[in-house]
């Protein structure tokens, strides 16, 4: 096949000229889909707010809040309000208790802490098992929902730890890291409440 | 060489999947329903086609001994750049495969054929060949992503054809994957006897 001898000079050039290419090209690719997906990710976001708040006629996202949770994970605070009346929080939570990686959720709770509805941005748990948390905790059957819940009162672990929810068949260590996910939103935002409401008073 | 030949033979006489038995850990890993399959097959396919292409054209500039390395960077920068580009374009695509995508860099396949065949012919029997060896492991993936949608959770591309309460969960999980991958490898040999 190769046609050039293969001396020190000549593989080191070839490797060189292609790694150099292969390197320019992907830097004016990375360049060229930057934006777009910078885009698809706010617009993600802020598809994940509307949909897990009631309406609301604010920013939400000119109002985050980036507070940090006891377990040390960053988390967000989106403010949804209808005429500077508080109507929502959209919480943007993680919990690094997955099977794999961290599992990362949008949550929506009322002002006084009752779920709303929740969107899953992104984990990397078992497609076809743990991926099943898009739909199972929405799905009014058995104990699987936990909208109308409020972490407050109602016992939000999985029915093997006690809890009051069912657990994703073959799923349960995603299930757990899920609620943990909402526990963690639901406690950074009560924490915050004050300074939310607060904020819009201004 | 027939060009029909060359691109049919990677749907039935040398499927990638039914009879070399290469890139198993895409197929087994992605092929929970049919549209993930069907997905991963449409990617590895376009990165099939482009290294093909560029290997064919650089072949004759590729000192011998550093010929797998030189290969290597172009299927991955290919690679990268689908991943990119999935992620601007696609990106409900992109959640589902995402975390299968770098995988292609390694899938046997695609550096088999740059190897076995794309260094050793012209570009246009390469490109045929990519096309026709991408849509025949694309075809491998989604027939077997809707055996296993159908028996584990009762759909067959999102569309629901029986109660999930009846599937059997284990063809969702591995196990499964192994299990109808292997029916359907004996079902395919049996059909290339007849």
């Amino acid at each position: 096949m190769a046609t050039i001898e293969s001396s020190l000079k000549n593989m080191l050039l070839t490797l060189f000229v292609i790694t150099a290419i292969a390197g320019t090209s992907l830097g004016f690719v990375y360049k060229m889909t930057k934006e777009p997906i910078a885009a698809a990710k706010a617009k993600k976001q802020q598809e994940a707010i509307k949909m897990v708040v009631p309406a609301f006629n604010n920013e939400p996202g000119n109002e985050v809040m980036t507070v940090t949770s006891k377990e040390g994970l960053p988390i967000k605070l989106f403010p949804a309000r209808e005429d500077g009346k508080l109507v929502g929080v959209a919480v943007e939570t993680v919990s690094n208790k997955g099977f794999a990686g961290n599992v990362s959720i949008m949550v929506g709770f009322k002002p006084d802490g009752t779920i709303e509805n929740y969107q899953v941005l992104e984990h990397k748990e078992t497609p076809g098992l743990g991926t099943k948390m898009d739909a199972w905790f929405k799905t009014d059957k058995g104990n699987q929902s936990i909208l109308g819940k409020n972490p407050g009162k109602d016992n939000l672990t999985v029915s093997k730890d006690g809890g009051d929810v069912d657990a994703i068949t073959a799923a349960t260590i995603s299930s757990r890291a899920f609620l943990d996910a909402v526990r963690i939103g639901y406690e950074s935002f009560m924490e915050n409440k004050d300074k939310i409401e607060k904020g819009g008073a201004q | 060489m027939n060009q029909w030949k060359n691109f049919s033979k990677g749907f039935f006489k040398e499927n990638a999947v039914f009879v070399l038995l290469l890139g198993m850990c895409p197929t087994l890993g992605v092929t929970s329903s049919a549209i993930n399959g069907l997905g991963m097959g449409l990617a590895t396919t376009f990165v099939l086609v482009m290294s093909n292409l560029v290997i064919s054209l650089i072949k004759s500039l590729i000192p011998e001994k550093v010929r797998i390395p030189a290969f290597i960077v172009v299927i991955a920068t290919f690679v990268t750049i689908v991943e990119m580009l999935m992620q601007a374009y696609t990106p409900a695509l992109y959640d589902s495969l995402g975390l299968f995508i770098p995988l292609i860099v390694v899938n046997c396949i695609v550096l088999g054929r740059a190897e076995a065949f794309a260094s050793k012919n012209s570009v246009g029997s390469s490109i045929v060949d990519g096309l026709g060896m991408g849509l025949g492991f694309a075809m491998a993936l989604t027939m077997l992503g809707s055996v296993r949608e159908l028996l584990g959770s009762g759909k067959l591309f999102n569309f629901t054809i029986y109660p999930e309460d009846y599937g059997m969960l284990v063809f969702v999980l591995a196990p499964g994957a192994f299990i109808a991958l292997g029916y359907m490898i004996a079902i395919i040999d049996k059909m290339k006897k007849a």
